[in-house]
């Protein structure tokens, strides 16, 4: 590792003003990519700003949906997860296990324990690591990315592998997200890595608005598959998902599977998403 | 005696182990200690154009930065293989010059081109990344048989067409007639995947020279210090032996990998003659991958014969062997005299012909990796018998029966004479414990689940115990490989074992301790061994090819007899009996049948006060014993693996794996285990897991744990672990080998059972779920195609 500057801070606005007065400093929000990367020496920050005492950043808040100034119980609560939640955090969260379980299960499937007691969401979202969970997750999720200067779209955000809306000096505070009527995430491991090969994320929100959001096969990062969106919103079943053609165009092809097999495991993940 | 022979004894090295209070070598600091850093080549192949170190050079801290032309000036020698092998042509072996630091030019990504000593490990690195070196880039091969192609890249000027060797064993023409004759024929092209050891502590040296004595320390990752020693003084001019002494303290395991003298040692003790500091130098886990020497990497093509009972007629395969870039120490001898003799496998095979080219590439030296020749035999003559026995139609399992060599000893066409065994009563057990008469219906209940089952078989045979020095001499061994022993009965009675076998891993400071135990009737726990230190052990050759047991145990025993008839002789005297009276036990030294005896400890005083021994003895109490056995041991069984695939994506679960093992006499029947079940994974890691992949540009794909799949606990199944032992007569503990054993016989058993689940004997390894996925669609298709 090439020696860095590190400091701490305590809030997302005096990790703003720390990050002003670098020549090219980092945010660290639990470093499982950041770290391991620094010590192969493919990165190299001149400082390094740790989020982990910014507690204002952590923690899941659920808000019930309001029908006609009611509080309803059924679906539909607003989510909301702050930006340095670990995903063990995520993973143990029993209130949010109850309205949005497929969250819960995706956290607790990311990494190893180690990852996922460091390993933040905000970190996840914040590199958009092409095989990463979370991307999926929030893009079939119509997921809003607050930072420290503004909301963004899921849509919007992620823009191709490692590539974001984020500015250089701009921090994620937050995630927020709509429970869905309906979800599931199927993940097929990387033998080696245990990041997605091909992670198919599902949601069929309250008011029927069907998204599949593909993590790990794509050659530029996570991407909605429109036949699998079409087919889920005609019929949310595995029968449906058997009749759409998948294609391996855009898909990668690496040491660990073509991408005829990756167009393969979006399919058949996208069958397990709905089991 | 409870912690004698064939008692469970717990690990006595396992607490310092598993408190974090091991020492290894990166854990040892000497005064004045300077770190070493490596400039390697970023290419394949290229040449050597200029250095530029004056930027590193420039940095306060750096202490300097060394060539290869100097070392090469210094008289610093050229790394050997010392083993030759001879081609079918009477010619010798093309040995390419290889020296530690590259001179003129560079032949795999990694090669080392400079060394830097530093104050700090991250100075060091820096300075590395400062030397600018500008490089003509050559073309590059990767594969042996691109490598042997017409017009391809040459790597080193003494070996045409890349060619290290044409060896060949076996008769040809009586071969050839048989297959010609034959009423079936199978055919197979049969590719062994390259591995990478992986061992949990990487590579580490730490080099100092006192010049006022002109002695050089090396505290190294070796598993043969001796070794290490005379190939540094004798081939590499470092220092003459007595000038030299190599500690290799505790290792954390090697697989083989820690056989070799590296170039990092070598640069590293000349380093520290250079600039006057200790050097040290630790690998990082990249760098492991990018020169740790990998293992496998076979291409074969193999012929078997049946009559029209089935009994086989002839073997013939041929094998391309890649060396990689340079020739490592016993590389030669992993691809000839550790494979093609062990071709027979359990087998009564009248004509086999092996004939084996091995073959330059731009990839990393390739040597022995834990079974080293013997897993590529029997995957070849498992993988083929399985598969014959698929297309004759008969049950894979009585073929093999059929074909068992039942009287012993037998002699191979294929040098090595198998001393003893029973292999039909390891299969036997092996399949009972398996439960194969229920295996259709387990197959069809998975089935119903969606999940295709299939069951495979290996019956291995392998050679271990290496071995008898003049035979190895005959055939090309640049070495003995005898093993040596000291006993030392302390004055107090306790005793010290010094061995040249090495621990790094196997356990030997419990069983070898074992063994004098119940020699003595002693507790374990007053028994010491002690290893791997060149100024402490008088001699030793290390622990490799499963040999600590067979030959390292037997020089214990030879030491441990003359101990014995030292300590009667006294008895008798102060006892006055006479010595065929004297027995030992209890911790006692008794005169039988009365109730005169002398403790244990008493005989030690005695021999040491020498105040009253018999006239003429000389007094204390401490024997050395050098053994060289008579032959390999051969150790032998039936492992029967159990998978299911998910059809859907690949997913290969290893749901069942039976091992019924021959390994003679065992100690510790817990260690033993242990090696079997770490075996085994390492055979499931080599079956569906581990792959060295390399680019074109000779780059490796998979140089870390984001794409170089180890075995995890999840991958692999709850071992079911039997033994039915017949006494190896070569040893006089009656010992056969068994750290290797599981990774030998292991994987054919799960190829033959994932080809056997999906109907698609096509199949390579690792067979990942992509690669099974992509062999059921094979099948899928050409179902639909009918």
């Amino acid at each position: 590792m090439y020696e860095t500057n590190f400091h701490k801070a305590a809030t997302a606005q005096d990790a703003a003003a720390l990050l002003a007065k670098t020549d090219d400093g980092k945010i660290l929000a639990g470093g499982q990519t950041l770290i391991p990367t620094m010590k192969q020496r493919l990165a190299a920050p001149s400082d390094l700003i740790d989020l982990s005492q910014a507690v204002a950043l952590r923690g899941v808040t659920i808000t019930k949906r309001k029908k006609m100034g009611i509080m309803k119980a059924d679906g539909g609560e607003t989510i909301t997860i702050g930006a340095m939640t670990t995903h063990a955090e995520v993973a143990g969260n029993t209130e949010l296990a109850k309205v949005c379980p497929v969250i819960s299960g995706l956290a607790a499937n990311i990494g190893d324990p180690a990852v996922r007691h460091r390993g933040t969401i905000g970190g996840s979202v914040a590199n958009n690591d092409p095989a990463a969970d979370y991307p999926a997750a929030l893009m079939a999720l119509r997921a809003t990315i607050h930072t420290d200067s503004r909301e963004i779209k899921a849509e919007d955000y992620f823009q191709g592998m490692f590539a974001t809306a984020l500015a250089d000096d701009e921090i994620i505070t937050a995630v927020s997200f709509q429970a869905p009527a309906l979800g599931g995430y199927g993940k097929f491991p990387n033998p080696a890595s245990r990041y997605a090969m091909a992670g198919v994320f599902v949601a069929k929100s309250v008011e029927g608005d069907v998204r599949v959001a593909v993590t790990g096969a794509g050659d530029n990062g996570v991407y909605r598959h429109a036949g699998l969106e079409a087919a889920l919103s005609a019929d949310w079943s595995t029968a449906a998902i058997d009749a759409v053609e998948v294609s391996a165009d855009g898909l990668m092809s690496d040491l660990h599977g073509t991408a005829a097999y990756r167009a393969n495991l979006i399919k058949v993940m996208a069958k397990r998403a709905l089991v | 005696m409870s912690e004698g022979i064939g008692a469970r004894v717990l690990r006595k090295e396992d607490k310092r182990f598993i408190t974090g209070k091991g020492r290894y070598t990166d854990d040892i600091v000497e005064p004045n200690q300077a770190y070493a850093a490596f400039v390697r080549s970023p290419h394949a192949h290229a040449r050597i154009v200029s250095i530029d170190t004056s930027a590193a050079m420039a940095m306060a801290g750096v202490e300097t930065v060394l060539m290869g032309p100097e070392l090469v000036a210094d008289g610093i020698g050229n790394i050997i293989c010392g083993w030759g092998v001879t081609s079918k042509d009477g010619s010798p072996m093309n040995m390419g010059a290889w020296s530690a630091l590259a001179t003129e030019k560079v032949r795999y990504v990694g090669d080392a081109v400079a060394i830097i000593v530093a104050d700090t490990k991250s100075l060091a690195t820096l300075a590395a990344e400062a030397v600018v070196v500008t490089y003509e880039e050559l073309p590059v091969v990767v594969g042996s048989l691109q490598a042997l192609a017409e017009g391809s890249p040459q790597l080193h000027d003494n070996a045409p067409s890349n060619l290290i060797f044409d060896w060949e064993i076996g008769d040809l023409a009586p071969t050839d007639a048989a297959l010609e004759t034959a009423a079936h024929v199978t055919e197979m092209d049969i590719t062994n995947n390259r591995l990478a050891p992986n061992p949990m502590e990487p590579r580490s040296a730490i080099a100092t020279f006192n010049d006022a004595e002109d002695h050089y320390t090396l505290y190294t990752t070796s598993q043969n210090p001796h070794v290490a020693r005379l190939v540094l003084s004798a081939f590499y001019n470092v220092a003459p032996e007595h000038k030299l002494r190599v500690i290799a303290p505790d290792v954390g395991g090697g697989f083989g990998s820690k056989i070799y003298i590296y170039p990092e040692e070598i640069a590293c003790l000349w380093a520290a003659m250079k600039s006057g500091r200790s050097v040290k130098w630790t690998s990082d886990r990249t760098e492991a991958f990018l020169t740790d020497a990998h293992g496998r990497d076979h291409v074969t093509t193999a012929k078997i014969g049946f009559d029209k009972d089935g009994m086989i007629v002839g073997l013939k395969v041929n094998t391309k062997a890649n060396l990689g870039a340079y020739m490592s120490l016993f590389s030669s001898a992993v691809p000839t005299y550790l494979y093609a003799t062990l071709l027979s496998g359990q087998y009564n095979i009248a004509n086999i012909y092996c004939d084996v080219q091995a073959v330059y590439t731009n990839t990393v030296p390739v040597d022995a990796y834990r079974g080293a020749g013997r897993p590529e035999a029997c995957y070849v003559i498992e993988r083929i018998m399985e598969t014959a026995a698929r297309e004759m139609g008969v049950d894979p399992s009585e073929l093999r029966a059929k074909n068992f060599v039942t009287s012993f000893p037998h002699q191979t066409p294929v040098i090595m004479a198998y001393d003893s065994g029973d292999f039909a009563t390891n299969q036997k057990q092996a399949q009972k414990a398996a439960d194969v008469a229920g295996f259709g219906a387990r197959k069809a209940e998975a089935l119903g689940r969606g999940k295709l089952r299939g069951l495979g078989y290996s019956n291995y045979i392998e050679a271990c115990g290496i071995a008898p020095s003049a035979a190895v001499g005959s055939l090309g061994a640049g070495v003995g490989l005898w093993e040596s022993a000291e006993v030392r009965v302390n004055p107090v009675g306790t005793i010290e074992i010094l061995t040249g076998s090495h621990s790094h891993g196997q356990g030997h400071e419990t069983t070898f301790a074992q063994i004098v135990a119940e020699r003595f009737d002693l507790p374990t726990e007053n028994i010491k061994i002690v290893h791997g230190d060149t100024d402490k052990v008088q001699f030793g050759m290390g622990t490799y090819g499963s040999r600590s047991g067979a030959v390292g145990m037997s020089a214990i025993v030879k030491a441990m007899d003359k101990v014995e008839a030292k300590v009667k002789k006294i008895a008798a005297h102060v006892l006055e009996a006479g010595e065929d009276d004297i027995v030992i036990e209890g911790g006692a030294v008794k005169v039988a049948g009365t109730d005169k005896q002398m403790l244990w400890h008493e005989v030690g005083l005695a021999a040491y006060t020498a105040h009253n021994i018999p006239d003429g003895m000389e007094p204390g109490l401490k024997e050395t014993a050098f053994y060289d056995p008579t032959n390999f041991t051969f150790p032998a069984g039936c492992y029967i693996c159990e998978v299911e695939v998910d059809p859907d994506t690949g997913v290969t679960e290893v749901v069942q794996f039976v091992a019924s093992d021959d390994f003679g006499t065992i100690i510790n029947p817990m260690i033993v285990e242990g090696q079997v079940h770490g075996g085994i994974a390492q055979g499931i890691g080599q079956a569906m897991l581990e792959n060295v992949v390399y680019d074109d540009a000779g780059q490796q794909l998979s140089a870390s744990y984001m794409d170089y799949t180890m075995p995890r606990a999840d991958d692999l199944p709850n071992y079911s672990v039997h033994h039915a032992s017949t006494t190896c007569p070569g040893n006089p503990l009656g010992m056969k080998g068994c750290g290797e054993a599981g990774a030998i016989g292991s994987p054919p058993a799960v190829i033959n059972a994932i080809t056997d689940a999906i109907g698609n004997n096509n199949l390579s390894m690792p067979a990942t779920p992509a690669a099974v996925w992509t062999a059921l669609q094979a099948v899928s298709s050409k179902l639909a195609a009918e």
